[in-house]
């Protein structure tokens, strides 16, 4: 009896739907009885992700991932990665009766001879131009904002992989054409791959499949470039956003704001919305600058020949610090030994750059190490608020720069009417010193900022309007600073260098020195946030604030 | 040119030394060669211009060679302290250091740079016919040279392999040592373009037609004046300078605009 009870009103309630919803509440009603995927839209649908411009700018990549996914499609139906000779006879003149390689030969067909083939070619490599970028400012707002902090240092590293894998995805595209350009990059790698010690030139027989340049690499690059890097990258992403759900999404200090809650619009209807339009706006700018502007003209650079070399020819603009990094290290870093010639020009690159990359990778657990917070942080940090790490952050920047300005080294000596050697010293001092310098100024800056907050929040806003008192005095009214505000200025953590305490055993060993010394370093110079006894107490004593009143 | 007569005109001559007609004929020798001499020099030298080795041209030139470059390159041209001789340098070379306003020099630095032409294209043929007078050299080069009827793919692979190292692919220019720098060869006459690749001006090499023939001359002033009368296929070429000027679009007007467009985006919520 009770299941037939129970079968009338869902029955009564599927003809109810049907007739009071139509065909969309029967669509949901026939997809849901047979996935039971209602539970996955109330949860996700329900999904709370604040408002903030920074907040966007992961979507961006992700989209413009999206854009390289449909047109490299595309571009995959006519290319050829073959390093067979052929003579081009396509249409495009000064390259005609000129012999190149398939892989040269069907990129200019696509790009002359292929409806849209050109305007696709343009819209791959402008969005993955973009995709790099856009990953670049997601990554600069993640650090400085402090969003890398417990729970999300894995999501950080996946990130950072990520960051890495779109590089490696970007430079084996880039070899692909098979033109002039390409195969000069080639060439530095495979140089770069010789000056490792040992087992450097084995490496490059096997990757090249012999001697450079061989006839093997590019359908190598091919397979990395289409399959096996794709599909990491994917998964990868699938866990990004994965995570990014079960973490919820950070949001910035302001009133209302707490660890426990996020405060913004609900997946669904609002930001399903947004985030569907916003995926169209980045691919009508893609598709605009695409049609508009040229990119990497192969027909001006011809097919690969080992001896020409273009002047001006770099690296895309991701793989332009490394390239830097070579240009700034002073010639005749080497020495020989055992008969065998130790490149230090290649290998100092080598090693700091990889230490470089490997530090990024890592710092949130550096800094979780020192600081000793083991604390759930999804409120972000206003960088003036962690002075040391905003700092240390205005120092990788000022060090990534110098080095990738330097692979454009000549185009600012002739642009600017400079000495290449003018250039080149400039940029070997703000490599070493810039660092310095920017990590000073950046954290003065920041305790600058915090004192001012103080002092807002204290005293208020200076208004400008002189009041005389009864008694004569003369006092500026500040204008105080309302409760919203004031919940921004004074809510963030404060932290003290860790104290040096013995262990279990009593001891205090080395590792924990250098955690307390570096702690001293992070928080030593810091600007505690008001507390409300100051507050009280300074409306309680300032007479401008009572006349106000 | 008594100098260039008697030496050739008297070693053949040994024997009959004494003849009665022995002065007339070596008279009527020495014009002979040094008219022969003087006509195949003086049609090298001046293949553009038909009175340009006229001796008024050359006074004129040498006037206002005494007015304007002799102050550096020496009253009759034999260079000093301040600028190299100019003997045998040729009309190219005047042709083009003159026709492109790099000489006179504007100021010493790592190389001259180009400015507004300061003479006349018919000064600028009178002082190439001066210089041309003081030696042979290079001579400006024939019409049918510089009408780019050439090869274009030939040119383009000629251009990529002996030139491109330092104008760059596109011949948008370079950079070299010392503040040195190879020019951008956009909007460049056939004609200086030949030249330069003849003489090498400031630090270019001189491509001269043993390593360069004329015929593959004409195949690159072929291919720059086709990349120079079709746009870019892509669109905007961005000074064709390559991916650095890519990577500065896509940050600045690229990422520019679509933060641009996530501030406009989330704006309502304030």
């Amino acid at each position: 009896m009770t299941t037939i009870t129970t079968r009338e009103p869902v029955d009564d309630q599927a003809v109810g739907a049907k007739k009071s919803g139509g065909f969309t509440a029967s669509a949901a009603n026939y997809i849901d009885e047979r996935t039971s995927i209602s539970g996955a839209v109330k949860e996700l649908g329900r999904k709370i992700f604040p408002d903030h411009w920074s907040f966007l700018l992961g979507e961006v990549a992700l989209y413009s991932f999206v854009i390289i996914l449909l047109s490299g499609s595309f571009l995959t139906f006519f290319y050829q990665a073959s390093m067979a000779e052929v003579i081009y006879e396509g249409s495009y003149a000064p390259l005609k009766g000129i012999p190149m390689s398939v892989a040269m030969s069907s990129t200019m067909d696509i790009s002359f001879d292929i409806r849209g083939g050109l305007l696709m070619r343009q819209v791959h490599h402008w969005a993955a131009l973009l995709f790099v970028a856009a990953i670049g400012l997601h990554m600069l707002r993640i650090y400085f904002t402090g969003a890398f902090r417990k729970p999300r240092e894995l999501n950080w590293v996946i990130g950072f992989i990520l960051f890495i894998l779109a590089m490696a995805e970007g430079f084996t595209g880039y070899s692909l054409p098979d033109d002039l350009l390409s195969g000069n990059g080639l060439r530095i790698i495979d140089g770069l791959i010789k000056g490792i010690p040992v087992v450097g030139t084995w490496i490059s027989f096997l990757l090249f499949g012999g001697e450079f340049p061989g006839t093997d690499i590019v359908g190598r690059l091919y397979s990395l470039h289409i399959l096996l890097l794709p599909a990491i990258i994917v998964a990868l992403i699938a866990m990004h956003l994965l995570f990014v759900v079960v973490h919820k999404h950070t949001q910035y200090p302001a009133a209302g704001h707490t660890n426990q809650n996020v405060v913004g619009y609900p997946v669904l209807p609002v930001y399903a919305a947004k985030a569907g339009g916003f995926f169209f706006i980045v691919f009508g700018v893609v598709m605009l600058i695409a049609s508009l502007f040229t990119i990497n003209p192969i027909w001006n650079y011809g097919p690969y020949d080992p001896s020409p070399v273009s002047a001006g020819t770099q690296p895309d603009w991701y793989i332009g610090f490394a390239d830097g990094a070579m240009r700034l290290i002073p010639s005749g870093w080497e020495f020989v030994w055992l008969d065998h010639t130790y490149s230090l020009n290649i290998l100092v690159v080598l090693v700091v750059v990889g230490l470089f990359i490997v530090t990024v990778m890592i710092y949130p657990f550096i800094e979780a190490w020192i600081t000793g917070d083991k604390r759930e942080h999804h409120v972000l940090d206003r960088p003036r608020n962690a002075p040391t790490r905003t700092a240390i952050g205005a120092a990788g920047v000022t060090f990534y720069a110098s080095l990738w300005s330097a692979a454009s080294s000549d185009i600012m000596a002739t642009h600017f009417h400079l000495t290449m050697e003018g250039v080149i010293h400039t940029l070997q001092v703000t490599t070493l010193l810039g660092p310095f310098l920017a990590f000073f100024i950046a954290k003065r800056v920041c305790l600058a900022l915090q004192k001012k907050d103080r002092e807002i929040v204290l005293h208020g806003y200076e208004s400008g309007r002189i009041v005389r008192l009864p008694g004569g005095e003369f006092v500026e009214v500040h204008q105080p600073v309302d409760e919203y505000e004031r919940w921004k200025l004074v809510s963030y953590n404060d932290f003290k260098p860790l104290m040096l305490r013995p262990n279990a055993q009593g001891k205090i060993g080395p590792a924990e020195k250098v955690r307390a010394g570096l702690s001293r370093w992070f928080f030593e110079d810091r600007i505690t946030p008001v507390s409300q006894t100051e507050v009280n107490q300074a409306h309680g004593d300032h007479p401008a604030e009572i006349t106000n009143k | 040119m008594t100098t260039i007569k008697t030496p050739r005109a008297r070693r053949p001559r040994k024997a009959g030394r004494r003849h009665p007609l022995a002065s007339v004929a070596l008279i009527a020798i020495g014009l002979l060669f040094t008219g022969g001499a003087y006509a195949a020099f003086s049609t090298g030298t001046a293949l553009a211009t038909t009175d340009a080795s006229s001796q008024q041209t050359i006074a004129q030139g040498e006037k206002l060679f005494a007015a304007n470059c002799a102050t550096c390159h020496g009253l009759s041209a034999q260079g000093s302290s301040e600028g190299p001789s100019l003997i045998g340098v040729g009309a190219a070379s005047v042709d083009f250091q003159v026709g492109t306003g790099r000489m006179p020099l504007q100021m010493q630095g790592p190389q001259a740079q180009k400015k507004p032409v300061q003479f006349t294209v018919e000064q600028t043929a009178a002082l190439a016919a001066y210089v041309a007078s003081l030696a042979p050299g290079p001579a400006i080069p024939a019409a049918e040279l510089l009408n780019a009827s050439g090869d274009a793919s030939a040119g383009a692979e000629l251009f990529r392999i002996n030139c491109a190292m330092c104008h760059n692919v596109a011949g948008a220019g370079g950079a070299l040592t010392e503040g040195k720098f190879a020019p951008a060869i956009e909007n460049v006459s056939a004609q200086h373009i030949y030249e330069a690749m003849l003489t090498g001006p400031q630090n270019m090499p001189v491509f001269n037609d043993m390593n360069i023939s004329p015929e593959d001359k004409r195949d690159i002033i072929t291919y720059l004046k086709y990349v120079e009368d079709n746009p870019s296929p892509g669109g905007l070429a961005l000074g064709s300078l390559g991916p650095v000027a890519e990577g500065l679009f896509i940050w600045i007007f690229g990422l520019g605009a679509i933060v641009a467009l996530t501030v406009w985006i989330t704006a309502k919520s304030n």
